[in-house]
């Protein structure tokens, strides 16, 4: 319960961290809602009274409290840009990018625990040698790129989806997974790769352990040995690989929503940045912030639930 | 046995995903049997939807098929009227009348009343937020309900330009959120949008004049301009406007290229109010080292329309043809020019270019190699378009830049009116008592001829006085599935959806 409380504690410090650095970034950057706004047409009074209704002539501790105030009552504010609340912009893109992040985080682990656990046990094998070689090469690529190549094979190609398709999830659930199928397996394909070496290393090095040997003089097939035995204490520096590669892919999604065009928060974050939508720009850092936290949170957990003898201080 | 089960679970798992992943492939189109178009725009609305308050070009273009004035332009440049019947121009022209065209109704099924135009006109010329909405209306003394259908606009003196103003949405006074949720008198009215997604709008039945084609309309959010050629070969845009040369020839055999010119002013503008530029000589050198053709030749095969002042051929009798012939590539004109005004040696100066114009970007490219003959040294800086905004267009704290400026309405002034010397948006800080006196003589006119000879004094001056470096009218390519026909080109900013229409098979 205190390790609860003092998590929340130093969870909300963060956030009020992050969201205040943001206002300031805005403060030191040039460039002006209002100005943006405007565009060729802003004259000086037209500017003035534009800053007076965003109400951006307060000084940056007033906005930022008023902010606060909203946040905590469950108002983000007003977008600029679009003159609608953030809350409903936001509430429309989470979906698109969790769904993208989580899609994801799927496939890396039911394509890495499978191949982590048939290349340690085939350890030096051709296939472990094989697939040793390809996770260089995939880790060595970047998602944008490996991006640019699925979009040229699977779809142009291969044909198996329409570049640029993609389908909102209110008109078609089945259309919307599908097209974010080939983004999803962009982002999952380097951390998989990265997932497959450490968990096959970390298999390897428990089996060179005193109390695997014991378990084989007791008996055991390597199959028991490895799963019953090997495989929760090999899990432990995956398992914080998960973690981090998760919080990692929040953020990578935000680079894949540009090169597959798919509107979901990045694209939102990234447009209101140049547009200095600041209200926008706030609620999706700190609701990044926010996931991000959270996961290293769960992480923790999972911990002492594979591990009982970790405790959690 | 638990492994058996945990790969079982796996291996489903894969299944399921890719089935949906692959019966996803087969596509599902919308609205199979209504006539739709999906037409791809580079950037999302972000200004406003309000028809009073959007400013950017690619949000106007779009809010045409929304909204109409109480006369609108044809693709030919002319003032038709729209949800006004008929006007008259007194013949001081300092008051128009206005009579309202009967049955014209809203999106929302409510008719148009002589206070709906009232309000819009009000609305825009309202100066309790510093400047009114449009500059022009400033001159606007009295809006006046004659009756229930006529509406009579006094101005504060002659201004025969001021049709072209009334161009101006009018929107109903009972609509509180212009800006979330449009209400016109259009041939289209709004449906949804999606931030960064799209902009849906569909046919509006009770439209007064020639309904619409197309039933539904998706202008779909591509930001990312490399894929575009990627999404219009693979079917997800039916339609983009302002594709460069080089995607065009990507094009499959599906698409059709038509050509037309953008209708913008580019040139290297020359902040007249800074070092170097403040010397008359020093502008005209550059113009004498700067050849368009070299330009259009790099950067769009050619294509293009050289131009000499602030005007572009669309605006017929305006437009002076001969004023791009006025510096005629001669370097040692140049040198000389800049020997007289001492820089024996050149100089080097920095081109500001929004970093969001590709097509200004590489013009700036071939300038800078262009002006290395002379050696003036240009270093081309790219800033956000918000930044320009401010400090190049704003605080005018810049000494050249490359971009393309636009006529926000069909008259002269819309383009001339900025290089008076006090005008706000002046950014080039142009000083000239011949051009101040010029411009004013223009807008005093009542005769049309006067009134034309003034305004073709003023660009002759900008041409002679070499205000900036001008280059050309862009050429603008639009790319269109062959499945649809009926593109018209406006002399302005506009994509007149109702007139497309879908070919039959």
């Amino acid at each position: 319960m205190k390790y609860f409380i003092k998590k929340l504690i130093s969870m909300a410090a963060t956030l009020l961290v992050v969201s205040f650095l943001v206002f300031l970034a805005f403060a030191v950057i040039p460039g002006d809602p209002a100005t943006a706004k405007l565009g060729t047409e802003a004259t000086p009074a037209r500017v003035e009274a534009l800053r007076e209704e965003m109400g951006l002539n307060r000084p940056i501790p007033v906005r930022f409290a008023a902010w606060l105030g909203g946040l905590l009552q469950g108002d983000m504010g007003t977008s600029y840009s679009y003159s609608m609340p953030v809350t409903d912009m936001v509430a429309e893109k989470i979906p698109v990018t969790l769904t993208l992040t989580l899609m994801a985080f799927a496939m890396m682990v039911l394509l890495s625990i499978p191949l982590g656990l048939y290349t340690a046990k085939h350890e030096g094998g051709t296939a472990d040698h094989v697939v040793s070689v390809i996770n260089q090469i995939i880790m060595a690529v970047p998602p944008f790129f490996s991006g640019i190549l699925i979009t040229l094979l699977f779809g142009l190609i291969l044909h198996l989806f329409t570049p640029g398709g993609y389908v909102s999830y209110t008109k078609s659930i089945t259309g919307f997974l599908g097209y974010l199928f080939f983004p999803a397996l962009a982002i999952a394909l380097p951390k998989a790769a990265m997932a497959v070496k450490l968990l096959r290393s970390s298999i390897v090095q428990e089996m060179r352990q005193d109390y695997a040997r014991t378990a084989y003089s007791r008996g055991n097939s390597t199959r028991n040995v490895m799963y019953r035995h090997l495989l929760k204490n090999a899990m432990i520096p995956v398992v914080t690989f998960l973690g981090m590669a998760l919080a990692d892919m929040i953020a990578g999604s935000i680079i894949i929503e540009q090169v597959f065009n798919i509107p979901g928060l990045g694209r939102i974050l990234l447009t209101s940045i140049s547009n200095r939508d600041y209200p926008v720009v706030e609620a999706i850092i700190v609701l990044l912030a926010f996931l991000i936290i959270f996961i290293n949170f769960l992480v923790d957990f999972i911990y002492k639930k594979i591990d009982p003898r970790i405790r959690v201080q | 046995m638990k492994t058996k089960t945990l790969k079982r679970f796996l291996l489903t798992l894969v299944c399921t995903t890719l089935t949906i992943a692959l019966s996803a492939c087969s596509g599902d189109k919308a609205g199979e049997n209504s006539s739709q178009i999906t037409i791809g725009i580079p950037q999302d609305m972000e200004d406003s939807l309000d028809p009073h308050k959007a400013v950017a070009a690619g949000t106007e273009e779009v809010l045409f098929n929304l909204y109409e004035g109480l006369v609108k332009p044809d693709s030919s440049g002319e003032l038709q009227p729209a949800v006004a019947s008929d006007y008259r121009i007194s013949e001081d022209a300092a008051a128009y009348t206005f009579t309202l065209r009967d049955g014209v109704k809203f999106h929302d099924g409510s008719p148009v009343t002589a206070e709906d135009v009232k309000y819009s006109i009000d609305r825009c010329a309202d100066t309790t937020n510093g400047d009114p909405l449009v500059a022009a209306y400033s001159h606007i003394q009295s809006v006046n309900i004659l009756d229930e259908k006529t509406i009579e606009v006094v101005l504060d003196g002659p201004d025969t330009d001021f049709l072209a103003y009334m161009t101006n949405a009018v929107i109903p006074a009972s609509n509180e959120h212009p800006d979330t949720n449009p209400i016109g008198t259009g041939p289209y009215k709004y449906v949804s949008r999606s931030p960064q997604e799209n902009f849906v709008i569909e046919k509006f039945d009770d439209y007064w004049g020639t309904p619409a084609n197309i039933e539904h309309v998706t202008f779909k959010v591509c930001a990312n301009t490399d894929s575009i050629v990627m999404d219009l070969n693979g079917g997800s845009i039916d339609m983009f406007a302002r594709v460069t040369t080089a995607q065009a020839d990507q094009l499959g055999d599906n698409y059709q290229v038509l050509e037309g010119t953008m209708n913008l002013v580019q040139a290297l503008y020359l902040n007249n109010a800074a070092e170097p530029f403040t010397d008359e000589r020093v502008r005209q050198a550059l113009c004498y080292a700067v050849d368009p053709q070299g330009v259009m030749d790099m950067i769009s095969e050619g294509k293009g329309t050289a131009i000499g002042s602030s005007m572009f051929p669309a605006f017929g009798k305006y437009y002076m043809p001969e004023l791009a012939d006025m510096y005629d590539v001669n370097l040692d004109k140049a040198r000389e020019l800049l020997k007289e005004a001492g820089y024996e040696n050149g100089f080097s100066f920095t081109i500001t270019v929004p970093s969001n114009y590709q097509q200004h970007i590489d013009t700036a490219q071939v300038l800078v190699e262009q002006l290395k003959k002379i050696g003036v040294n240009a270093d081309i800086s790219l800033i956000e378009w918000d930044s320009w905004l401010s400090e190049v267009y704003a605080d005018r704290n810049y000494q050249a830049t490359v971009v393309g400026v636009d006529a926000s309405a069909l008259t002269p002034s819309a383009l001339l009116s900025r290089f008076v010397s006090t005008a706000g948006n002046n950014f080039i800080n142009f000083n000239n008592a011949d051009y101040d006196a010029a411009y004013a003589k223009a807008l005093a006119s009542i005769e049309d001829d006067e009134k034309t000879a003034a305004f073709k004094e003023c660009e002759t001056l900008l041409a002679q006085h070499a205000a900036n470096v001008y280059i050309q009218d862009l050429p603008y390519l639009v790319a269109l599935n062959k499945k649809y026909a009926g593109y018209e080109f406006y002399p302005l900013y506009v994509q007149d959806i109702s007139k497309l229409y879908i070919v039959e098979e």
